[in-house]
């Protein structure tokens, strides 16, 4: 008896993510709510730039590379292009933060009707470790070797908060995936954010705290533990945003 | 069929809607704002797409969208919003998908201005965007060609699979002519194979991707889409050609500045001046052939143009220095007399002659 298998939606292609990223494990929760959901075969999922832009070569549904920060917009040329089928992008920080903030929070305020998963580990990975719009004041990165100084460098940007400000959208939710118990509830959010987009609800994100141990210069262990003792604490888990929720409860 | 009077923007926007185009995403601009203005009328009453977006950059992505799952599809700017498009219409041709994207030029460089120009011309046709690409530029000189070029880059995008742009300018964008609108074509409901729809989980997924980490793939994949460019060179050069049988000078002119062109044609004529023209349709691929075979015939050719001179380089490689290639220009919104190009052509031969 199988107790343990691959998802179906994942590929047999060898990831290429650093040991102890956290991407390998989001990128199965998102497999496995696509194969809960039975979408496999109705799923388009659009890459962003970033670690993650090999995401189309390890999802087995169809897949759009869309240029950094683009991965919104893309998304919506296609769910409006083919409403019946589901369509959900994958970006790091870099890629929905800060250069594609304008898609990001465009793409929510007219609650196109796709699923986002936002990847944020508080630093630019695939180029080496640099300041990301979401690295913590004070985080030592490659372009804020001194520690990030909120006087020139800027607070960083909280996403859920952010877009869970706008009337438009229809669930914002930040998890981790630093333990199991907090992946257990970033894949029940992430199904649901799929459940969505396939009861017609809209446009659905969910933030998932990462780690980056390569590029934050931890173990692996150390730096899912730096998730709990200051991620966490600046990026509060929970559910921002949930229009339906509030309109059963009314 | 009988002719309507309609304004250049207009008669794209309803050509695309009768070659079957039903989905459409721009931003605000001037001098464009009729076309998507028609779209937003249009296209919720066809079933059909109109999205203004939060800027041209998301705009050319979201055509980048459709243009993946195998659809027609369509976006219009001017000149500063074409700039914004780079990014999306390079990976677009790096995916080797088709579309419309339709520039309707202003003055430029900058902000510029919102007069007519055709200052955009090596943007268009040498590429735009980063990386070794094509488009096929098509000029249009009057409404009727607004609707007919609009028509024939959706052909030709789907025909090679790649980006298509109909280089207009803000005087044929905004004048109303008469115009014979072509038979409305039914939408295309044949599946890509190539296109991102849904796997039904009958087949391996389609990527749409211009990224090749592997020098080796990208030099192959580059190489390939060279060799399509090559056949496009081949069988898709169009050009009109006026007065030019027994012609010893040659203007070359395209859009609004082909239109005065003909007339000074008329007029040194009616001097004795044996002038003709030759108005490129196509400018990518560029008629070199024609340009060519001009140069071996003529004393001098004369290149007409709303820029301080960027189609004059073609004009130059074709003609292989076999005969002087002198400008006539008008920029920053301006637009040359029939007499300046009269005057430019009298220049032409007196300098030729010596």
């Amino acid at each position: 008896m199988i107790v343990f298998d691959k998802p179906k939606s994942l590929t047999d292609a060898e990831l290429h993510y650093c040991p102890g990223c956290t991407h390998g494990i989001i990128h199965r929760l998102v497999a496995e709510a696509i194969d809960n959901l039975g979408i496999e075969g109705k799923a388009i999922g659009v890459a962003p730039v970033g670690c993650a832009v090999m995401a189309y070569n390890y999802f087995a549904c169809d897949m759009v590379e869309a240029a950094h920060g683009r991965a919104p917009a893309v998304a919506t040329g296609i769910k409006r292009s083919l409403p019946d089928n589901i369509v959900f992008t994958y970006q790091g920080d870099g890629d929905l933060a800060s250069i594609g903030m304008a898609e990001t929070v465009h793409a929510a305020t007219r609650n196109e009707n796709i699923t986002v998963i936002f990847v944020n580990n508080a630093i630019y990975g695939m180029t080496g470790g640099q300041m990301a719009p979401t690295s913590l004041p004070g985080q030592i990165t490659q372009t804020s070797p001194y520690g990030r100084d909120v006087k020139t460098a800027g607070y960083p940007v909280k996403i859920a908060e952010l877009l869970s400000a706008l009337d438009g959208p229809e669930f914002i939710a930040r998890v981790a995936v630093n333990n199991v118990k907090n992946v257990n509830t970033a894949k029940r959010t992430i199904q649901k954010a799929f459940e969505n987009q396939i009861n017609n609800k809209g446009f659905s994100l969910v933030e998932v705290i990462s780690s980056c141990p390569t590029n934050w210069g931890m173990t692996p262990s150390d730096a899912l533990k730096w998730i709990d003792d200051n991620m966490i604490p600046y990026y509060p888990l929970g559910v921002f945003k949930d229009k339906s929720a509030k309109e059963e409860t009314k | 069929m009988s002719k309507v009077l309609m304004k250049g923007n207009e008669a794209i926007a309803e050509s695309a809607i009768r070659s079957g185009c039903r989905h459409y995403f721009g931003y605000p601009i001037t001098p464009q704002t009729e076309l998507a203005a028609y779209m937003a009328k249009r296209m919720p009453k066809i079933n059909g797409t109109f999205l203004q977006a939060e800027s041209e950059i998301a705009a050319i992505n979201m055509v980048y969208g459709v243009a993946g799952t195998g659809k027609r599809v369509m976006t219009s700017s001017s000149s500063p919003g074409i700039s914004l498009k780079q990014e999306g219409i390079s990976y677009i041709a790096g995916s080797d998908l088709p579309c419309l994207i339709v520039n309707v030029q202003r003055g430029g460089p900058g902000l510029g201005g919102i007069q007519p120009s055709q200052s955009d011309y090596f943007q268009a046709t040498k590429g735009g965007g980063h990386g070794d690409y094509h488009l096929i530029v098509l000029a249009p000189s009057s409404v009727q060609e607004m609707a007919d070029l609009t028509a024939l880059g959706f052909d030709l995008a789907d025909k090679y699979l790649m980006p298509a742009m109909l280089l207009a300018d803000g005087t044929i964008g905004q004048m109303m002519e008469p115009v014979e609108l072509g038979e409305e074509k039914a939408v295309s409901t044949e599946k890509k194979p190539w296109a991102v729809t849904g796997t039904e989980m009958k087949r391996k997924h389609n990527i749409v991707n211009s990224l090749y980490l592997a020098p080796d793939e990208l030099e192959k994949k580059n190489f390939e889409r060279y060799e399509k460019y090559k056949t496009v060179e081949e069988n898709e050069a169009r050009y009109e050609s006026f007065m030019m049988e027994d012609a010893e000078y040659c203007v070359v002119a395209f859009g609004i500045a082909a239109r005065v062109s003909k007339n000074a044609v008329v007029a040194a004529r009616k001097e004795g001046i044996k002038v003709g023209l030759i108005r490129p349709i196509t400018l990518w691929p560029f008629p070199k052939k024609a340009i060519a075979e001009a140069a071996g015939k003529v004393k001098g050719m004369l290149s007409v143009e709303l820029s301080t001179g960027q189609m004059i380089e073609d004009i130059k490689l074709a003609a292989n220095c076999a005969v002087p290639v002198e400008l006539c220009c008008r920029v920053g919104g301006m637009i040359m007399s029939p007499d300046e190009v009269l005057n430019s052509i009298k220049k032409l031969v007196g300098g030729a002659g010596k």
